[in-house]
């Protein structure tokens, strides 16, 4: 993947006796839409912020393009940063936002005003550039706070949990809108989120941080259907988690268990009885009790157009799944 | 706006409750205004009493006008005002910064601190200025025991002695206000400064600055109106040699009994300062329909 753009080296940063990340190593290659996806209070804000610059590492390096960023201050990176909040100055009208970062480079005023217009007419906010933040709505404010990152024409561009302020439906169309961004300007994005479809419908890699760390890195698939450990599965997406031997789990995600009345020639097979249906439209949760006393998830595809679910509440039924249907975790 | 005159017009306790602070103006604040306008229209008679001849005469105006020291007066006045303004402005940012910085928990302490000397009266202060700063008094005293200084100078009864009290005693009032804008300042903003280019000073300049402008504005006005009029501080710190408008009117009213004049100097005073008041106003108004 050539020289990365991001490399972070052993960064280790506390807050009094709290380690909000914790050794951590990472690489982000030039291009990557990247995510940071945890919970809350798992680090990743903190690791967004030690990138920008806003915090200091106790310990460990980070280097941009090749570059040790470590001791330099945030106005001097080449990176910017889209704010959770968009932190965009009220007294300044939109253009005068996005043309903030370009009159503290001192670039000429002509070509302010070019770039200006070409970062406005990039996120669709053109003629807006004589309005006040307070006289936009949630989703132009966004536009505008990506707009002031982007027209610095950033190595790398952080993103705050960008689609938390906004409503669902503004959120999934934006999604969309970011990835097109990113795949047209080239641009690296880290993303940081604790919304897991958001992070796996965009990034092209993402790492899973808890407690300071980070758990497992790779693409959504690879996280998906290999997760490395069983709170990596059990955070993405549903799983059902079954002890095959002291110290070995498996893995196993509902929709990749069929369920049927009579018992199926999977290499697998148990009986169980339905406890719960939720339905959702375009399929169904079923948990099953098994005749240990445990309970398991299993998801069916509404394919066909059906009066009701399959199977009601109450009957006996059979989960069968293959041998390479679930991952194998040692921890 | 509509909506509320009606709701207004509808309730007859509320109209009451609105003409009782306007009867109070109308009695205490309106009625003796007038009666100092009808001095300042009458004539001086030293003999009768009170010392005023009721009447139309322009001539303590005219007065006011022509005698240059009337005028002297009053630029001495704006000139200590606008400089101890200027002086109390770079004292109190740094102070309203630092609190508005601290620790949430912090903050009600040092809030405290500044609002304390509110507890002793502004008279006896000024009186202490005068045993720290009198000739034998406990500045020289610590400085020629010291040694550092075989001969220091007197600064009670110099201009500096005015600067000194003017700026003590208004330092609150800058503080509040500036405190009041810069706590509510969004310190993401600055973040996003900084990420954007802007070293810490330039920062400040384009992003603190001119979003703690209501508050620079409204202490100023704090500060700047009631020093134009001061009279106790000049009059127990300064010396014979400066003129403030306000020692002018009570020498014209006690000294020279002379009520004509002195209600002029008062009238011309208060039209002067009209101005800074609607100006002070206004900016009031405006950071109020920002906040709704």
């Amino acid at each position: 993947m050539g020289e990365p753009i991001v490399k972070i080296v052993g960064v280790t940063k506390r807050f009094g006796a709290v380690e909000a990340v914790a050794n951590v190593d990472l690489e982000i290659a030039r291009g990557e839409l990247f995510a940071l996806l945890g919970g809350s209070g798992c680090g990743k804000t903190t690791l967004l912020r030690l990138l920008a610059g806003f915090e200091r590492p106790d310990r460990g390096r980070i280097l941009i393009d090749g570059q040790d960023m470590t001791g330099v201050p945030p106005h001097l990176r080449p990176i910017n940063m889209m704010f959770q909040s968009y932190a965009l100055f009220p007294h300044l009208d939109v253009a005068g936002n996005v043309a903030y970062g370009l009159k503290r480079e001192g670039v000429a005023r002509p070509e302010i005003a070019t770039r200006v217009a070409e970062a406005l007419a990039l996120v669709k906010l053109d003629g807006l550039g004589t309005r006040r933040p307070s006289q936009l709505s949630g989703g132009q404010r966004q536009r505008v706070a990506l707009a002031r990152a982007l027209v610095k024409r950033p190595k790398l561009l952080l993103l705050d949990e960008p689609l938390a302020a906004l409503d669902r439906k503004l959120r999934e169309d934006t999604r969309f809108e970011l990835v097109r961004l990113q795949e047209q300007l080239g641009v690296t994005f880290v993303i940081v989120t604790h919304d897991q479809p958001e992070a796996m419908s965009m990034a092209s890699r993402l790492a899973v941080m808890n407690a300071g760390r980070i758990v497992q890195t790779g693409t959504p698939h690879e996280l998906y259907e290999r997760p490395a450990t069983r709170f990596v599965a059990g955070f993405i997406g549903i799983a059902n988690i079954l002890q095959t031997a002291p110290g070995r789990w498996l893995a196993l995600r509902p929709e990749k268990i069929a369920l049927s009345a009579d018992r199926p020639a999977t290499e697998r097979a148990i009986a169980g009885t339905v406890v719960e249906v939720g339905y959702e439209g375009d399929r169904s949760l079923y948990r099953i009790a098994l005749a240990d006393g445990s309970t398991m998830r299993v998801a069916q595809t509404n394919v066909a157009r059906a009066r009701e679910s399959a199977f009601k509440r109450g009957d006996n039924v059979w989960l069968g799944w293959s041998d390479d249907a679930g991952q194998v975790l040692h921890e | 706006m509509s909506s509320r005159s009606v709701f207004l017009a509808r309730s007859q306790p509320m109209r009451l409750v609105i003409a009782l602070p306007f009867l109070w103006l109308g009695v205490f604040f309106l009625l003796p205004l007038g009666l100092v306008l009808g001095i300042a229209l009458g004539t001086n008679s030293p003999d009768s009493v009170p010392p005023v001849e009721l009447g139309v005469d322009l001539a303590s105006f005219r007065l006011l006008f022509t005698d240059d020291l009337y005028l002297a007066a009053w630029l001495s006045s704006l000139r200590i005002a606008a400089i101890s303004t200027a002086v109390t402005l770079l004292l109190g940012y740094p102070m309203a910064y630092a609190i508005a910085r601290a620790a949430p928990r912090r903050r009600p302490l040092l809030l405290m601190l500044v609002m304390l000397p509110f507890w002793t009266s502004f008279l006896i202060r000024i009186y202490a200025w005068m045993g720290l700063l009198s000739e034998n008094g406990i500045l020289n005293q610590v400085l020629r025991g010291s040694g550092l200084v075989a001969d220091p100078g007197t600064i009670l009864g110099t201009e500096w002695a005015i600067y000194l009290g003017i700026v003590y005693a208004y330092l609150p009032f800058m503080v509040l206000p500036l405190y009041a804008a810069l706590e509510k300042l969004d310190w993401s903003l600055l973040e996003a400064a900084s990420d954007l280019g802007a070293r810490p000073s330039t920062a400040f300049l384009t992003v603190t600055l001119p979003l703690s402008l209501p508050g620079i504005v409204a202490g100023c006005l704090l500060v700047f109106i009631p020093a134009v009029g001061e009279f106790v501080i000049p009059d127990l710190l300064g010396g014979t040699q400066t003129l403030m408008i306000g020692k002018v009117l009570w020498d014209e009213f006690f000294t020279n009994s002379d009520w004509p004049l002195a209600s002029a100097v008062a009238i011309c005073l208060l039209v002067l300062l009209v101005g800074p008041i609607l100006l002070f106003q206004r900016q009031q108004q405006r950071s109020l329909e920002r906040r709704s």
